[in-house]
């Protein structure tokens, strides 16, 4: 999963755990709550968002609650991953849990709300391949890429625990 | 090795004689806390489906405050299945419906100066107020937490902030956090934030617990204040006895910090923070004037005894203005039993405050109280987000008890002061 190709979705300043997860569907399934991720502002945004396609945002992106929803909402609607400014730190630990790579990216302001992006984690680059310029970013922390290779802290805990139903 | 109080805990918890901001490092958890929204419901199946138990059944402690008390199926469900974990793994500290987390964590004594404690509940840095190191984390991490006993983190770079001098009337630790929100904005990930000085020195453990409650706010790791003889009283009226070494959990004075504050508490006045963010925050009177529809008095940050006792002076012999209403959820079963013990729940519902269970409830959209499209509302709790009270359209204030009482009395938000005997 080093590298994910998908569609760039546009986000301000410091979009938070409620926006990310609003607390009136916190009762709900997972997948209940993913239909609401961002519809305060963006409606369209769980309906029309593509596997792979990629959040680009200002910054302190996550700010707010613990609720692992918010992270784990992206996760369900398979977006490839998010780019921002900067991370509240719940949200920038539970989205590498779940195998959501964050990667710090000042350039936000070049991106439109439709660009082609290639993400590649691992090396450190963004590829806008819509007006072709290429963006060097700080690669995930080593000790955290095994555990988002693996596909997020469960599937890691699988392998390093060496049991489990699922293996 | 000069060190602050954070870089201490965490090198104590690390197994290693000193750590240097940056770094990376495995934590020994000393306590877990884990509530019902998610902790033994996302938690649960993880630990079935890995076929592990929990590390020490004894370092953990679950709180049922979310959802209490249960309004559907849906939420009674997720309370069921918190008590049926707490049975299945024998967890012998569980707080069902006993008021909210971080309320209730000292209140019975689990937390000391120095300990290294994982929440999971981004207020948990709360628990920073006893001179722990206490920080939220997500129901995915916490599972990990749970299994193993351990977590991972960078070593925070440390900001302090000192206030010194005396508040004027009507003026507490929440409307320092909101200027503070202001001041050094919400986007302070991977630092932590240490306050001291005399005003702090000087304050209760109830509004220690806010400056701290808000460094999530802030976007700190954890807030932290320095353990002295208040923070030793306020354990032992836990019931416990402080560990010998409690004293010891300080800053050295020429540890490195990576920003110093210091803000006169004189001259600081009753602050507002405006839709949709605790940082849009201002003096009381920019904010004059504005209609309420709901005045909410609650949460772990705004809803302890004494936040009652703030309100009940503002509302005494005074009534709710006529199309508002006053909901008032205490903290936690303790308190609202200290303050029908004392009148305090005497002088709110004269005032016509109508009363929740202890709870999460309205703050987070999850219980009795959640705001409706485009109402209006002024409360003591910590966040403002769009949606986070219920509707996306809904407006949100956020105000000390002092502040919020007295918008609840005049209709629309006005200054505590002249509410003040």
């Amino acid at each position: 999963m080093s590298a994910v190709t998908g569609r760039a979705w546009r986000f301000g300043d410091e979009i938070n755990s409620d926006l990310l997860a609003p607390g009136l569907y916190m009762k709900s399934s997972n997948e209940v709550m993913a239909r609401h991720c961002l519809e305060a502002v963006d409606p369209t945004f769980a309906a029309a968002v593509q596997p792979g396609d990629i959040i680009v945002a200002g910054h302190n992106f996550g700010i707010g609650s613990a609720r692992e929803q918010a992270a784990l909402s992206l996760q369900i609607l398979k977006v490839g991953a998010v780019l921002a400014d900067s991370f509240a730190r719940i949200f920038y630990r539970n989205a590498l849990n779940f195998g959501v790579p964050c990667l710090f990216f000042p350039h936000a302001r070049d991106v439109s709300a439709g660009d082609r992006l290639r993400v590649d984690a691992v090396a450190g680059t963004v590829e806008n391949l819509s007006t072709g310029r290429t963006y060097r970013v700080d690669p995930i922390p080593a000790h955290l890429m095994e555990m988002i290779l693996d596909g997020g802290l469960m599937p890691h805990l699988k392998k390093k625990l060496g049991k489990g139903r699922a293996a | 090795m000069a060190a602050t109080l954070v870089e201490k805990i965490i090198a104590r918890a690390a197994g290693k004689p000193a750590v240097r901001p940056g770094e990376i490092v495995t934590c020994k958890v000393d306590l877990a806390m884990i509530l019902d929204s998610g902790g033994p419901r996302k938690i649960w199946p993880r630990l079935k489906e890995l076929g592990v138990g929990v590390w020490d059944r004894e370092k953990i402690v679950v709180v049922s405050d979310h959802f209490v008390p249960a309004v559907d199926a849906e939420t009674a469900a997720i309370l069921k299945l918190a008590r049926d974990f707490v049975k299945a793994y024998d967890i012998p500290h569980f707080y069902d419906m006993q008021g909210i987390c971080h309320v209730v964590l000292p209140e019975h004594g689990h937390l000391q100066p120095g300990m290294f404690v994982c929440g999971g509940d981004s207020h948990s840095t709360m628990g920073g107020a006893y001179g722990c190191y206490m920080a939220g984390f997500g129901g995915i991490e916490m599972t990990g937490v749970v299994i193993t006993g351990e977590i991972w983190t960078r070593v925070p770079e440390t900001i302090r902030v000192d206030w010194t001098g005396t508040f004027g009337a009507g003026v507490t630790a929440k409307d320092v956090m909101l200027f503070l929100c202001r001041r050094l904005g919400m986007d302070n990930a991977f630092t932590a934030v240490e306050y001291g000085g005399d005003t702090v020195a000087a304050m209760s453990m109830s509004e220690r617990g806010v400056l701290c409650n808000m460094a999530a706010e802030l976007g700190c790791e954890t807030g932290v204040i320095a353990p002295d003889a208040t923070t030793l009283a306020a354990i032992r009226a836990a019931g416990r006895e402080p560990r010998p070494d409690a004293l010891s959990w300080r800053s050295d004075a020429d540890a490195t910090y990576l920003a110093r504050h210091a803000f006169n508490a004189a001259e600081l006045q009753p602050q507002v923070a405006a839709p949709h963010a605790p940082s849009n925050s201002g003096p009381v009177e920019d904010y004059r004037g504005v209609r309420i529809d709901q005045a909410y008095i609650g949460a772990c940050v705004g809803a302890k005894l004494s936040d009652l006792h703030m309100a009940a002076e503002v509302l005494k012999d005074r009534t709710v203005a006529p199309g508002v209403r006053l909901l008032v959820a205490p903290a936690s079963q303790k308190v609202y039993a200290a303050a029908a013990a004392d009148g305090t729940l005497r002088t709110l519902t004269d005032a016509g405050a109508i009363m929740l269970a202890s709870g999460c409830g309205a703050c987070a959209a999850l219980g009795a109280g959640v705001l409706g499209d485009g109402e209006v509302c002024i409360s003591t709790t910590n966040r403002n987000f769009k949606g986070r009270m219920g509707a996306a359209t809904a407006e949100v204030y956020l105000g000390s008890p002092y502040t919020v009482a007295a918008a609840a009395a005049a209709g629309h938000i006005a200054d505590p002061r002249e509410f003040l005997p």
